[in-house]
């Protein structure tokens, strides 16, 4: 392994953030899962699980999941948080009460949120990702029955690198009109991404790790990613490694998905930001795939659509992506029977017609009528 | 700084696709191409991969023609590390200003050299990128009505190529974006759409995450656009257009792009509309034009099977006609490539066929044939 690498001072001057994370890494034993739940349940038998309920229609849709949850009798207990952002330092900071609860029940279920306009204010997603060290995003697209698009095919899982590349947040303005933005790419944020894919391809029955990169072009920094991947894979030798260009796999998957199913693609930040958003084009929009951004400590599950302004409280919401997203938590924490139970039950409602899903997918119904349409069919 | 002379709408074909909007023409231009004898000397770069093949069918249908043009050719490859071939490209193109080029190849490896594509690109500072994506009759996708143009700047940006190691396992690679180039990839971007009659031109950026680099970008377009009151701008961040390319790419006209992800949204456009085989595009700079297929895909592994699907460099070969002022002979090869993909009896491998490269070349030509 590459451990032994005295990496940890030098790094540290470069970014205080990257610091932790190399640290943690070193830490690491090679054999430990990453990003494995470790929670444990009360003395009731239930887990407590940190609802962020979000913005806009953030609260309609939490709310149908919790009359899901109940109905289905999953044991959870949820604890609902209050993230609006705080100025700590002249740094966007979430409420110590939010990131306690985070920290105490090591798994969270998040509503979208508004990031508020204005100087100084990074985006909340991004300080959460910060906050928790959520180190890589998991962005699963399926063909959804019953809601049709050019593509009926679709399984992918995409898993991006969610801490630095080109979100390393480094720019500077060299001389008037000249910008230079840094992507970063350290060894040990590669390893976690992508041991993290070899142990997902293993946990999910996928034969293939895809890397997806443009080592060509960027000969160091994707080199880099590419070579780690090549080391990790020795690990790993029931998983096959391959690699593809970004360009080829854009223009393969939106060609035909269908080569992708046995295979769990991961790649940089900004190829895994544009990837994913694209795969959930293919299904059908952000309104239907779920997403779940792992850590060593924490994971938090969530909706990346937008918080709908315009249709909050008309109670139209649809609450298909956080649905699915909360059925990824539940098979994180290893409670797989409930997760199916819930998971086919909402497929199930939306394969049913237009008058039980929600008007983002040419339905009639509202949320509250889609909800007990899936209460029924649970 | 830039040609004004940018492109000239062709109304009295009506082939789609390149013959409604040409990429350029240097009628009234003061850097003319080379003519001797009446005939322009062209560089041809068949380049790697498929190249020899698909360039021997512009070859044969050029000659067919009677098409006024002497080729240099040069046998550059990016397999293996000689910059031999490259200098001479560089010399080729500068003297002939004019040139049709395959993609070379690029290796993955730290130790091989940087790309060729890029280099030659930077070299002779051909800084747009155009980029054709239309349905193609006779060619069904899972996408109907899309007619796309994307201008991607060329020559700055992700592909730099500037990259350090701090320390081992710490590396970073530095995106430049500058004023004076955004600002004339913008000015291609509506002069285009102004002489192509297009309605709107949308700049696709992450200035939400890349403040500063994306953000200068963004903000130079959005303030050309001001220059432009009958061309409607407006910004996309670069994942929502991706989302948005594969769910409803009918609401695109033209898209002006930084490097990279100019280069993800050609690959997912020309997904979309049928393959790399079938897009047609090209490098104009202040002298120079490169017209070379949009998508640049090499086809290392159908090397040699004469298999390729020729359209991608025809096409981008009958934009060159166009350049060159060589009407006549640009539309009577697009009608007939258009003719042959419309019939659907020859067909390449990437479009479903069993034809072979010299098929489709010798059906384009009996097609030619009828045109007369």
């Amino acid at each position: 392994m590459l451990l032994t690498r005295p990496l940890c001072r030098s790094a540290a001057l470069v970014r205080p953030l990257r610091s932790v994370s190399i640290k943690q890494t070193l830490r690491r034993n090679a054999s430990t899962e990453v990003a494995e739940f470790k929670g444990t349940k009360n003395a009731d038998g239930k887990y407590t699980v940190t609802m962020i309920e979000g913005d806009g229609i953030g609260v309609e849709i939490s709310a149908a999941v919790k009359d899901i949850y109940a109905a289905a009798k999953v044991p959870i207990i949820w604890e609902s948080v209050d993230v609006t952002p705080i100025l700590k330092d002249g740094k966007t900071a979430i409420p110590d009460a939010a990131i306690d609860s985070v920290k105490r029940n090591l798994v969270a279920l998040k509503g979208p949120l508004a990031t508020p306009i204005g100087k100084g204010h990074v985006s909340l997603n991004l300080t959460l990702r910060r906050t928790f060290n959520l180190f890589a995003n998991l962005r699963p697209c399926r063909s959804v029955v019953g809601y049709k698009t050019p593509y009926d095919n679709v399984d992918t899982v995409l898993i991006r690198e969610n801490t630095e590349g080109e979100y390393s947040g480094i720019e500077h303005v060299v001389v008037d009109g000249v910008v230079q933005s840094i992507k970063l790419i350290t060894r040990p944020a590669c390893e976690r991404v992508i041991r993290y894919a070899f142990q997902h391809a293993r946990a999910t029955g996928k034969p293939k790790v895809l890397v997806v990169h443009k080592a060509t072009i960027m000969k160091m920094s994707d080199g880099l990613f590419l070579s780690t991947a090549k080391e990790i894979a020795k690990e790993f030798p029931d998983i096959e490694l391959g690699a593809e260009l970004l360009d080829n796999t854009c223009l393969k998957i939106v060609t035909d998905p269908e080569p992708y199913k046995p295979v769990v693609m991961v790649m940089p930040n900004l190829y895994g930001d544009i990837l994913s958003d694209m795969c959930s084009g293919l299904i059908g929009g952000l309104g239907l795939t779920p997403s779940g951004n792992m850590g060593d400590e924490v994971s938090i599950f969530e909706a990346v659509h937008g918080s709908a302004p315009d249709i909050a409280g008309k109670g139209l919401a649809n609450p298909t992506a956080l649905l699915l997203s909360s059925v990824m938590m539940l098979r994180h924490m290893k409670l797989n029977d409930y997760a199916d139970k819930i998971e086919n039950a909402v497929l199930k409602t939306i394969a049913s017609g237009p008058e039980n899903i929600t008007r983002d997918l040419k339905g009639t119904a509202g949320t509250k009528h889609f909800t007990e349409q899936i209460i029924r069919r649970l | 700084m830039l040609r004004t002379t940018l492109a000239k709408t062709l109304t009295r074909s009506p082939i789609p696709l390149v013959g409604a909007r040409s990429a350029t023409t240097v009628a009234s231009d003061i850097f003319k191409p080379l003519k001797y004898g009446g005939k322009y000397t062209v560089t041809l770069i068949p380049g790697d991969g498929i190249g020899a093949e698909v360039a021997e069918s512009v070859k044969a249908i050029f000659k067919a023609d009677n098409v006024p043009i002497d080729w240099e050719q040069i046998d550059v490859t990016g397999v293996g590390a000689s910059e031999e071939g490259f200098r001479e490209s560089v010399q080729s193109l500068k003297k002939n200003k004019v040139g049709l080029k395959g993609i070379l190849f690029t290796p993955v490896e730290r130790s091989g050299h940087a790309s060729f594509n890029v280099a030659l690109r930077q070299e002779l500072d051909i800084f747009a990128s155009l980029v054709l994506i239309k349905n193609i009759p006779g060619v069904k996708t899972r996408h109907d009505g899309i007619d796309m143009c994307l201008i991607r700047e060329n020559t700055e940006g992700e592909y730099s190529g500037l990259e350090h190691q701090s320390v081992s396992g710490v590396v970073e690679s530095l995106k430049i974006v500058t004023k004076y180039k955004s600002e004339r990839i913008s000015r291609f971007a509506f002069e285009f759409a102004l002489k192509n009659n297009r309605k709107k031109v949308t700049v696709v950026h992450k200035a939400n995450i890349m403040k500063l680099a994306d953000g200068l970008f963004r903000r130079t377009v959005q303030d050309m656009g001001a220059e432009y009151p009958t061309i409607a701008t407006n910004d996309m961040i670069v994942d929502n257009a991706s989302m948005q390319a594969v769910s409803y790419p009918q609401q695109f006209d033209v898209l002006v792009l930084p490097n990279l992800y100019g280069s993800i949204l050609s690959n997912i456009g020309a997904g979309l509309v049928g393959g790399p085989g079938l897009i047609p595009g090209c490098n104009i700079g202040r002298e120079i034009a490169v017209f070379e297929p949009g998508c640049r895909h090499v086809g290392l592994d159908i090397k040699g099977q004469n298999q390729a699907n020729p359209t991608a460099l025809l096409l981008s070969a009958t934009m060159l006609l166009r350049h060159l002022g060589l009407d006549d002979h640009a539309d009577r090869i697009s009608k007939a490539v258009y003719a042959v993909l419309a019939e659907g009896k020859v067909r390449t491998p990437d479009l479903k066929g069993t034809s072979t490269t010299s098929d489709f070349t010798r059906a384009a030509l009996e097609k030619m044939e009828s045109l007369y």
